[in-house]
């Protein structure tokens, strides 16, 4: 089963993320700060990466770059999914190597769409 | 609602629009028109009816619109969009290399998300249409989705929906919570009222025909009779890009399946001399529509 590490310092996003992605049949790491999430991907590299930005000790955006310069750091999908809605922002988290960018609120058709468009996961209408 | 409301409605729907309610849609009506009947201080369906009765053109049109459905997001089901770059245009681009020039028709053009999508993807070929001039039609039944069309605003969801990030960024501008698609993309699409059961000869003729997601609401007669006349608006080599749901098989051999492309069928050469007079391939036989 592929896994997806959702980065989020609030436990409620966190759960309703967990909630859709298992549905979407990953497996869930949970971080609640850049720094934890980094850890993580120290132990193991997941497949996809649901990012905030905003959050306390390590921001969505400084996580990012340290991803992508560990070793294999270069293959997780790694959606931003944050409140941070303006051009600026998602101009700055593509330049740093995002693949998506949802805006919170979302929900699931949006998660699912998103994951489609990085290729996570299949289009139902696929053939 | 009581089943003479229901039929009425069904009647009406199908004659004026061509929708094609089965007998256990009453929660569909319901849904639809409830909201209109409270909007225009009407207190249940059976007033509204009523209110039909009395023949008032505009209130017809309010009816059919709020029954039409709307739903749909950029580059809905990825894949007849994977069609278009991958098999449609490489071969457009070589047939049509003399004459320069292309033209697309969106047959329920909504409010905008596929018509706007296609021209994104035009834009997206940047160096390899210089030169050529490329012409999007959208139509729709309703006057009020392609108002919202052509203004080309969306919401925060819509966006979201089937649209990648990269192609927001560089196709769409921030107004306040909304976002407006550019000027240049929205200069992309003419925008014309349409209802596909009236002639639509005076549209001229396409290299590529989108029509998804309308024609499940029609009977089959219907279905049979709009793919007549959509082979006659469509050039010999041309495209039709139906929905997941839809298909020609068993009811038409103007069009044929593209071999491994669902969804994309192709005028049939072998029909083309029939498609002259196809039979059933005239006007529908429907009450005259006063104000759509």
């Amino acid at each position: 089963m592929r896994t997806c590490l959702v980065v989020d310092d609030s436990a409620v996003v966190r759960k309703i993320a967990r909630r859709i992605l298992e549905e979407m049949d990953f497996q869930i790491v949970e971080a609640e700060d850049g720094e934890q999430a980094l850890q993580a991907c120290k132990n193991a590299i997941p497949e996809a990466i649901l990012l905030d930005w905003n959050m306390p000790n390590m921001d969505g955006y400084e996580f990012l770059g340290n991803l992508r310069r560990l070793p294999g750091g270069d293959t997780p999908k790694v959606v931003f999914c944050t409140t941070e809605n303006d051009i600026d922002h998602i101009s700055r988290a593509l330049a740093a190597g995002a693949n998506e960018y949802i805006m919170k609120p979302f929900d699931k058709e949006i998660i699912s769409a998103k994951f489609q468009e990085v290729g996570l996961v299949t289009s139902p209408e696929a053939v | 609602m009581n089943p003479p409301d229901y039929e009425y409605l069904r009647r009406l729907l199908k004659d004026q629009s061509g929708l094609d309610l089965s007998v256990d849609k009453q929660y569909l009506i319901e849904s639809r028109l409830l909201p209109l009947a409270r909007k225009s201080g009407l207190s249940d369906i059976s007033a509204l009816v009523q209110k039909l009765k009395t023949g008032a053109p505009s209130f017809v049109t309010q009816v059919i619109e709020a029954m039409t459905t709307n739903e749909t997001f950029f580059f809905r089901d990825k894949i007849p969009f994977d069609h278009f770059r991958e098999s449609i245009m490489p071969e457009l681009l070589r047939a049509r290399a003399a004459r320069k020039s292309i033209r697309i028709w969106c047959a329920a053009g909504s409010t905008g998300q596929e018509p706007y999508s296609i021209a994104m993807c035009l834009r997206e070929m940047g160096a390899a249409l210089a030169g050529w001039r490329t012409e999007i039609v959208a139509t729709d039944l309703s006057q009020e989705v392609l108002e919202k069309s052509k203004a080309g605003i969306y919401s925060q969801f819509e966006v979201q929906r089937g649209l990648p990030i990269q192609m927001l960024v560089k196709n769409f501008k921030q107004v306040g919570e909304l976002w407006q698609i550019n000027a240049d993309v929205r200069a992309m699409v003419q925008h014309r009222q349409l209802n596909l059961l009236h002639d639509f000869s005076q549209l001229g003729v396409f290299d590529v025909i989108f029509c998804r997601n309308v024609l499940i609401y029609f009977d089959q007669d219907t279905k049979t009779n709009i793919f007549g006349r959509l082979a006659k608006a469509i050039e010999p080599d041309g495209f039709l890009v139906l929905g997941a749901a839809e298909t020609v098989v068993g009811l038409t051999d103007v069009f044929k399946p593209f071999p491994e492309r669902r969804g994309l069928y192709r005028p049939d050469a072998r029909s083309a001399s029939a498609r002259t007079s196809v039979p059933g391939a005239g006007m529908p036989k429907i009450a005259a529509m006063a104000g759509l």
